[in-house]
């Protein structure tokens, strides 16, 4: 069963990243949902051994070499999204959807901010507040995306 | 949502230990990672390898728009192929009228200017890449093209297309590279105006549409429609080739620098390939940095240029002056324009640095900013002569039998 669901969990990753570098509109790109980390944060609430804060690593890793500017930023953040989600995998999982929406919005503000900073310290400071919107996208596309992922998940068991 | 696949009640604490020492092994490993790849540049093989291995997913990612592409191509008519048959020979015509006169006029220049040695560097090889991915956010603007390490393309080397300059590469893989376009925020490209022959700085704003000119002065002599060209200085772009257009002057009374405006003149969102250009002159990328315009942000505040001189026809900006005496004994105020052209390029300003010197501003890049061709170190030293006999306005140029 575990390695059942470690491929499932891969497989999602994998969905989340290519929706993650698919080239939109401009327009569009700006309003795009981390899906990465949306997934990412649904598999550490709902599997929290099998995933955790190593997928979170990894994950963060990818995204670094699609769109860091520095190795590691994406993983540090994600670690740390991860490492609360993980911690409070059981108060999380137990509140509604537009309950646990919040908690995502909190998380993808986390995760923007520790980008933000490092993207300041390394030198590729981008202060457009535009870089925030997909915190409140991802928030909003939570209900829907972690359904799709609980179905996908009971449909492959 | 239900709870998917997990027995709630079992302790988290399994072979890693627990999620906070995890976390912590995980958070101190991307920092390590982040100090070596920003400051000691040691993940340089790394990145290679994972471009390699990313590579895949992104030419998946593009299939959709590289099958409808291959679809649309195959299924134009004969008439559309045979009209655009013709259409480019005409152009094909054209272009090999031009360029049998271009080359003609850039024997008889550099003939003229007797420095052969110092024309710009002209385009060696080219090779076409086709973009597989293209990232046009606000933040970002980058593209990946599907020419890597394997067919000889370096970190910083240029990118154009048929109209202008697209941006330089920043990552190379083996078989992929990911190009900065000049649009990007973190973007600056050293340019000239092409009408006067002013240099400075074009900064991306973040939109494929605008380029910012951020260091020009209130006074500068500028206007809409002006032509950008590379300038040459950072040694990443070649001098010379076509980067915007200017669209916006904005010149505020209280505000020391005029806020200009420029649109780029390739059409990157529209494009499917571009071209990768190797020069003949061997310019080597910079070494500096992480490839993100910082060679050309070196070349500093060139535009801080006062306008003490009038609008002239453009010395050579490559030129590497040979410091000529001048003597002042033969005083001769107002050097005639025929003087201007036949004459080595940078003596014509003589009188500028005189007037330069009352900005405080200028005061370090005198000898650089009055002139045009002071494109590297040697200006320094040429114009002490120049500046000797601060008295006499214009020490005389010395003319050159032709």
């Amino acid at each position: 069963m575990n390695v059942d669901s470690r491929g499932r969990m891969l497989l999602t990753a994998f969905v989340a990243l290519t929706l993650t570098v698919l080239p939109l509109p401009p327009w569009l790109d700006v309003l795009r949902p981390a899906f990465l980390v949306l997934t990412v944060l649904y598999w550490s609430v709902n599997a929290p051994r099998t995933g955790g804060i190593a997928l979170g690593f990894f994950a963060g890793l990818m995204l670094d070499v699609f769109q860091g500017p520095v190795l590691g930023e994406h993983a540090l953040a994600l670690s740390l999204i991860t490492y609360i989600a993980v911690r409070e995998h059981q108060r999380i999982r137990s509140k509604p959807a537009i309950q646990q929406a919040l908690f995502v919005f909190v998380a993808l503000v986390f995760y923007e901010v520790v980008l933000f900073m490092i993207d300041g310290w390394t030198g590729h400071p981008v202060t457009s507040p535009l870089r925030w919107v997909h915190t409140l996208t991802g928030a909003l596309i939570w209900p829907p995306a972690a359904a799709i992922l609980a179905y996908g998940a009971g449909r492959l068991a | 949502m239900a709870a998917f696949g997990t027995a709630a009640g079992r302790p988290l604490t399994g072979r890693g230990g627990s999620p906070g020492f995890r976390f912590t092994l995980y958070a101190l490993l991307s920092v390590v990672v982040m100090y070596l790849d920003q400051r000691q540049h040691y993940l340089e093989q790394v990145r290679y390898v994972l471009q390699a291995t990313a590579y895949p997913v992104q030419l998946a990612v593009n299939s959709p728009s590289a099958a409808w592409r291959w679809l649309r191509d195959s299924l134009q008519t004969r008439e559309a192929l045979r009209a655009e048959n013709s259409r480019l020979r005409t152009t094909q015509r054209d272009l090999e009228l031009r360029a049998m006169r271009y080359e003609a006029l850039a024997r008889e220049n550099s003939e003229l200017r007797g420095l052969r040695e110092a024309l710009p560097p002209i385009a060696d090889r080219w090779l076409a890449a086709e973009i597989v991915n293209i990232q046009l956010s606000s933040l970002r603007q980058r593209l990946l093209i599907d020419r890597g390490a394997a067919n000889g393309v370096f970190r910083g080397q240029a990118v154009l297309d048929d109209k202008g300059l697209i941006g330089q590469t920043t990552h190379v893989g083996p078989w992929s590279a990911e190009v900065i376009l000049i649009t990007d925020p973190e973007h600056a490209v050293p340019v000239r105006i092409e009408r006067t022959g002013l240099r400075t700085i074009a900064v991306g704003a973040g939109d494929t549409s605008s380029l910012a000119l951020p260091y020009l002065p209130g006074n500068a002599d500028i206007k809409n429609g002006d032509l950008l060209v590379t300038s040459g200085l950072g040694g990443v772009f070649p001098e010379g080739y076509p980067v915007a257009r200017v669209t916006e002057v904005h010149r505020d009374a209280v505000q020391p620098l005029a806020q200009v405006r420029a649109a780029p003149l390739s059409h990157v969102s529209t494009d499917g390939e571009v071209m990768l250009v190797w020069f003949r002159m061997g310019r080597q990328p910079t070494p500096a940095g992480d490839g993100d315009a910082v060679g050309e942000l070196g070349s500093g505040n060139a535009a801080m240029q006062p306008q003490t001189t009038p609008p002239r026809p453009r010395p050579a900006p490559q030129a590497t002056p040979v410091p000529q005496p001048t003597p002042p004994a033969a005083p001769e105020p107002h050097p005639t324009p025929t003087q201007q052209t036949t004459h080595a390029p940078r003596k014509v300003p003589a009188a500028a640095p005189a007037a330069a010197r009352d900005t405080p501003a200028a005061a370090r890049d005198t000898p650089g900013a009055a002139s045009d061709a002071a494109a590297a170190g040697p200006a320094d030293s040429a114009s002490a002569p120049d500046a000797t006999p601060p008295a006499t306005a214009a020490s005389a140029p010395e003319p050159r039998q032709p």
